[in-house]
């Protein structure tokens, strides 16, 4: 039954590479428009979570709803469709596309998305260097670039894992500043992000993940009750 | 007269001669080398089939003028569509399961295909060739004051060129082209941007077997239309294919051209070495430079 208010659920779910079982049963839910950061330490399958909400890991089982659809059953390319955009974690600028190849490679499935120059606007860096092959941008604006080309197609949820791994400060405030534009838009994000501190200024509800299961869900609000505890599990 | 100092002096006439014939054999060494390429670039699979589906097109030209008299400009256009259906029945029924496996079981399921394919022709219709002449407006000669020049080699090489001009120019400046290289790179992730990949590797393999399919329509007029006439050419194109550089799209056209102006240039000047030249060509690229001579190394 779908959870008043809940635009993505997922329910009992377990996922598997080869042999190997990684999400033992998670459960948690996301509601429209809301940033939804899923936190917990290397290994604890919340990258694997993104991957098994979108179809590229295959080996699952147990429900992923989306507005009350069953996901499971829909090839993999019928995802995007549905308005929903994925940020990988390593990004995946393609070496032989031009930066604005790159950008207008997913295909616009619904409206209100940005327009180029708009894009342009907010990344002025990636508007300057339009005609350079995809990886030949630094790190940061690899990671603007995979972000930007979601903006494009109109998709109203992004699967955002790890924005920040590895950019320096500056850039991740830059990234920062622009998630904090696309929550202002209405925007739904389920940001994967080891850097908590980066999370924390931008998340409205937070799912700890360990050993492939939610083990705790609160809002932003209870976050400071909530740190001493997080600083164990963590490590933060 | 042409002269090579210490080696042979010719009449220039012949010398153009051969360097038509070598422009000829160019164009379609530029034109199954690139079906091969856009097929081994999209889906890692080596097409040895491509021989067999360049034969096909020579049939199903034959076929339609026999059968149902369509003439050699209607064949142009159906019989490439009709290779093109053949390999989306053999993608859809066999190919697609061999693209988790290492490349050498797509050979080898395509190697069988060629097999089954060009036995079959050969029980029903020998192997001796079965004449197609080429259309009346390209029939006869065309003097061009140093030489004469048949029309319809001489629009082989004209059509070629353009058909190997539109396929690099859709693979590189269109919105479909940079689907297919961004899939070559990374096809899970382009199917999460809503893209149909597996569609996508289908229409693939049609259009690189059409591409030999339209290769086979052409040569129909030239070669006889043989149960053979792919098996005689294939292994010289995947020499062609391996020297410009596995599924490099512009290797493959450069490529094509220039070892067939060399094999020509070379029975002017060496007829003995004009059989085996451009697999010496491909063992020295292999040699210098593995990964071909356009090709990107791993």
């Amino acid at each position: 039954m779908p959870i008043d208010g809940a635009l993505l659920e997922i329910e009992d779910l377990n996922a598997w590479y080869g042999e190997s079982h990684v999400l033992h049963g998670i459960s948690f839910e996301v509601r429209e428009g809301e940033t939804l950061s899923l936190i917990g330490r290397n290994g604890a399958g919340k990258t694997t979570t993104l991957r098994a909400i979108l179809g590229i890991v295959r080996n699952r089982q147990g429900a992923i709803r989306f507005r009350g659809e069953d996901l499971t059953a829909v090839p993999l390319h019928g995802i995007a469709r549905r308005g929903i955009g994925y940020v990988p974690e390593e990004r995946g600028i393609f070496a032989s596309l031009t930066v604005a190849e790159n950008l207008v490679l997913p295909p616009v499935v619904k409206d209100g998305g940005m327009g180029e120059e708009e894009i342009y606007r907010l990344f002025p860096n990636l508007a300057e260097r339009r005609a350079s092959q995809g990886t030949k941008l630094s790190g940061g604006e690899q990671q603007m670039l995979a972000i930007a080309r979601i903006l494009r197609t109109g998709a109203n949820v992004i699967l955002l894992d790890e924005p920040t791994e590895g950019l320096a400060p500056v850039i991740v405030e830059r990234i920062g500043e622009v998630l904090k534009l696309l929550k202002a838009r209405g925007m739904t994000i389920v940001l994967v992000e080891q850097n908590f501190h980066f999370a924390r200024k931008l998340a409205d509800r937070y799912v700890v993940v360990e050993h492939g299961r939610a083990i705790d869900c609160f809002g932003a609000s209870e976050l400071d009750a909530k740190m001493a505890g997080l600083a164990e599990q963590l490590g933060v | 007269m042409f002269c090579i100092p210490y080696v042979k002096c010719l009449p220039l006439i012949a010398l153009y001669g051969q360097l038509l014939l070598g422009l000829i054999n160019g164009s379609f060494y530029a034109l199954l080398s690139l079906g091969l390429a856009v097929i081994f670039g999209m889906l890692r699979v080596i097409n040895f089939a491509h021989g067999a589906l360049y034969m096909l097109g020579a049939f199903v030209s034959w076929w339609l003028s026999i059968a149902f008299g369509i003439p050699y400009w209607g064949a142009l256009v159906l019989a490439p569509l009709a290779v093109g259906v053949v390999a989306v029945v053999i993608e859809k029924t066999m190919l697609h399961q061999m693209y988790r496996l290492d490349p050498l079981y797509g050979l080898l399921l395509t190697f069988g295909i060629t097999q089954v394919i060009e036995g079959t022709f050969r029980y029903f219709y020998g192997a001796s060739g079965q004449p197609y002449p080429p259309p009346a407006a390209l029939s006869g000669p065309l003097n061009l004051g140093f030489m004469i020049l048949p029309i319809y080699r001489g629009w082989v090489v004209l059509v070629s060129i353009l058909a190997c001009l539109g396929t690099w120019l859709l693979i590189e400046r269109t919105r479909i082209g940079a689907y297919l290289r961004a899939a070559t790179e990374n096809p899970v992730l382009v199917q999460t941007f809503g893209i149909n990949v597996p569609l996508m590797m289908t229409l693939t393999y049609a259009f690189g077997a059409a591409l030999a399919g339209f290769a086979g329509v052409l040569a129909a007029p030239i070669y006889q239309v043989s149960p053979l006439m792919g098996t005689n050419l294939i292994i010289i194109v995947f020499a062609v294919v391996v020297a410009g550089g596995m599924g490099s799209i512009l290797g493959a056209i450069v490529t094509g051209y220039i070892l067939g102006l060399l094999e020509g240039l070379t029975k002017v000047f060496y007829p003995e070495a004009s059989n085996i030249v451009i697999f010496v060509v491909m063992a020295i690229v292999l040699l210098l430079r593995p990964a071909g001579l356009f090709g990107r190394a791993a």
